[in-house]
């Protein structure tokens, strides 16, 4: 019992005042990029090329966080010419097109559906689905139900049952094995209800694009109304898209 | 013995220097030396010019050996004579329709169409969805009952599908049907283009990122004959052992929090952040994604990251003894993990645990010391005592590995080298050629083996991740297990579902 109090007295109050004051994190996160929309066409061709997910359109020299996974190659590329990753963690939009970016993303709040701030505002049950997901999304939704991020004081909760629940957030590329499980659930919650694709996979395919083995775009199995790229998403982006979308 | 070839870890071979034995010489080699105590690190089939072949990479008293062979259509199945390689050719079938006649427990192991189009050998229709005609083991009888769990579970976590057979409260048999995160992964690292590879190492399994990243990075280049300076290296090793504590302390707090213990849990919850935030000092990311390349590492570890880990390290570890002695002392908790799960030592040797799983059941494998890569040849090795094979035995080489983990991390900062900056760069693989890679990533043994073509194309990239040999052993510790002690021998595995489905 001594032990216990002891522990107690030496961890404290640990709950970030998150967002009612800011978070700086550091430097190197690799955050919402600044694209340099007018970088020589030469030098964004050589990102183009030289990017793993393709996420790069020389043309609108443009690039996709929907399939980006913030490697960080092209800033090492460009020497920070053609786009520098910022320490900014707030990235989630309401429609797939936003995605698309010099690194201007418009406002969430304000492109947030009014009913479900009226319907879920107050309260949102979640049912996590990891449909093909490596578990690092899983891992880095997990962590917002610790002390530090405490997720409940909102009144969201990530729920067993999608009886209870009054949305999805789906992480993983959807694989062929989780196809009919993934809309089972999705089936199984009550409408109204929400889908959150969550995370590089579940919006793209992520890494896996092209394997005959997913299906890679979750909004061509059930229409998306959020979505929080990253790979994975850092628990703020997800926790900073669920508070602006909802509340 | 005489007939297999003794290699090193990341060791560039010819693949015409690998012995090609006649199918039975190559079978009795093989079981020879796993009746010996060899264990398989990676056993497959693969194809070049037309012919299927089989490949076997195993180890046994600190060495590795390999060697290849024809592969028979069907061919007699090894694991009738030895448990070792009961996956490994569950998944040689799935994968090249190539049937181990007489194999006990042929079954599928992901669920998918093989990539050479011969005759299924599982009989399935693959336009159907898993899964499929899996025979599930049964047990009959008036008091059996069974309990169906899956493929989506009751959390933030992967899916698969499990299946008690139980007498009342008592398990006799935990079926484990996984497949539902199966990716191709195999597949695309064969087919996509070379700047693609890393992204999808570093996604075989999230929560190792590291492990597999290095590996694949440590066996290009062994291959591209490239050289990593030893500033990357102390890079590398410490984000390895980062990954392994972040783990470790995020299942500890897991396990208390199963035998509702809940203070630890909490703690453990936040604190298992603070670790992942360390590697986001060091690269970027919480979970390393982009900082191993081959060639080295991305980011410099300078003074200022140096001493941000330093004081971090130095403000986190007390509190890391605490709570763990917080759970360690509690009678509570000690009642509940003491002889729960237990995996008898010989079934453990049997099936090949590897990892904490191996080492808390006495088998002392740790391939940091045995097959010693980056800077781990002249670190010193952690010895657990206590080895009854039960969770209390898994969660305390745990505890022990956090400590030790630590140790390792200050005295590599307390060195001087510094990685040079990273330029990335095109590389060529040399033609025909054969590598082996394992490292010792926090679940344990994680192994990736390429073989390139004759123009230095990947011709098989076949990957093992730990938890192909472990999950076996989460069924066993089951048996005569209750099951409302699932919960608390699962957490102590703690074993990766994507990391086995590929």
């Amino acid at each position: 019992m001594l032990k216990v109090i002891q522990n107690r007295l030496e961890q404290g109050y640990r709950t970030s005042k998150y967002p009612k004051e800011p978070i700086e994190l550091y430097k190197r996160f690799r955050g919402l990029p600044k694209v340099n929309s007018k970088c020589d066409t030469a030098l964004v061709k050589r990102c183009a090329d030289a990017c793993p997910q393709d996420a790069i359109n020389t043309e609108t020299k443009q690039i996709d966080l929907g399939r980006c996974v913030f490697c960080g190659l092209c800033e090492t590329l460009s020497e920070g010419e053609f786009a520098q990753f910022s320490s900014n963690f707030e990235m989630g939009t309401s429609s797939r097109d936003d995605l698309f970016t010099h690194g201007d993303l418009p406002a969430l709040a304000e492109h947030s559906k009014k009913h479900f701030k009226k319907l879920f505002g107050r309260s949102l049950q979640l049912r996590q689905i990891s449909a093909g997901g490596c578990n690092a999304c899983e891992a880095d939704t997990n962590v917002l139900n610790t002390p530090f991020f405490d997720l409940q004081r909102f009144g969201i909760q990530f729920v067993a049952s999608p009886r209870h629940a009054d949305g999805i957030h789906v992480t993983g590329p959807i694989s062929q094995n989780m196809r009919q499980a993934t809309i089972t659930t999705w089936e199984s919650i009550p409408s109204p209800k929400v889908v959150i694709a969550s995370g590089a996979c579940a919006i793209s395919g992520g890494p896996f694009y092209g394997s005959s083995e997913i299906i890679g775009d979750l909004n061509s199995l059930i229409p998306v109304d959020l979505y929080i790229p990253g790979c994975p998403p850092h628990p703020l982006t997800t926790l900073h898209a669920l508070l602006k979308y909802f509340k | 013995m005489a007939n297999l070839m003794h290699i090193q870890n990341n060791e560039r071979l010819n693949r015409a220097n690998i012995p090609h034995l006649d199918f039975n010489s190559f079978r009795k080699e093989l079981l020879d030396l796993a009746a010996n105590g060899g264990q398989i690190v990676q056993f497959f089939a693969y194809e070049d010019q037309g012919t299927f072949k089989l490949l076997a990479i195993m180890r046994h008293n600190w060495k590795l050996f390999v060697a290849g062979c024809d592969a028979p259509d069907t061919f007699e199945s090894l694991t009738a004579e030895s448990e070792k390689f009961h996956m490994f050719e569950r998944e040689i079938g799935e994968q090249y329709g190539l049937k181990a006649d007489g194999h006990p427990w042929l079954k599928m192991v992901r669920y998918h169409k093989n990539y050479t189009g011969k005759k299924d050998v599982f009989g399935n229709d693959y336009s159907e969805d898993i899964p499929g005609k899996y025979p599930y083991f049964t047990v009959e009888g008036e008091t059996v009952h069974e309990v169906a769990v899956g493929p989506v579970h009751a959390g933030i976590i992967e899916p698969g599908h499990f299946r008690f057979q139980c007498c009342g409260e008592r398990v006799f048999h935990l079926e484990i049907q996984l497949g539902y995160q199966h990716r191709g992964v195999e597949k695309l690292l064969q087919t996509v283009p070379f700047k693609r590879l890393p992204i999808i190492a570093e996604t075989i399994a999230g929560d190792t990122t590291i492990g597999h990243g290095l590996c694949q990075a440590q066996a290009i280049e062994a291959l591209a004959g490239l050289k990593v300076d030893e500033g990357a290296s102390i890079v590398r090793t410490i984000a390895l052992e980062m990954e392994r504590i972040a783990n470790h302390i995020g299942d500890l707090g897991a396990l208390s929090l199963d035998v509702a213990f809940n203070p630890p849990a909490a703690y453990f919850g936040r604190i298992r952040g603070e670790y992942l935030n360390l590697t986001q000092i060091l690269g970027g990311n919480r979970f390393g994604r982009g900082l191993v390349r081959p060639g080295g590492v991305t980011h410099v570890m300078g003074d200022e990251q140096k001493q941000l880990l330093r004081d971090k390290l130095a403000e986190l570890t007390p509190e890391v003894e605490h709570v763990n002695d917080l759970i360690f002392s509690a009678p509570s908790v000690l009642g509940r993990f003491d002889g729960t799960g237990t995996v008898s030592h010989e079934n453990a040797e049997k099936i090949g645990l590897v990892g904490y799983a191996g080492r808390a059941n006495g088998l002392p494998y740790d391939a940091r010391v045995t097959f010693p890569t980056e800077c781990y040849s002249d670190l010193p090795a952690n010895e657990n005592e206590k080895t009854d094979g039960d969770v209390c035995s898994r969660a305390t080489v745990r505890r022990e590995e956090i400590m030790h983990s630590t140790a390792l991390i200050n005295s590599l900062l307390d060195r001087t080298e510094e990685a040079a900056s990273y330029i990335p760069q095109e590389v060529e693989l040399s033609p025909d050629s054969f590598v082996v890679s394992i490292n010792e990533g926090w679940r344990g043994e994680v192994s990736h083996c390429l073989l390139t073509d004759e123009k230095g194309d990947i011709l098989r990239y076949k990957v093992k991740d730990p938890s192909f040999h472990n999950w076996t052993g989460l069924a066993l510790s089951l048996r005569d297990t209750g099951i409302s002690d699932f919960p608390l021998c699962n957490k102590s595995f703690n074993l990766s579902y994507c990391g086995f489905d590929i």
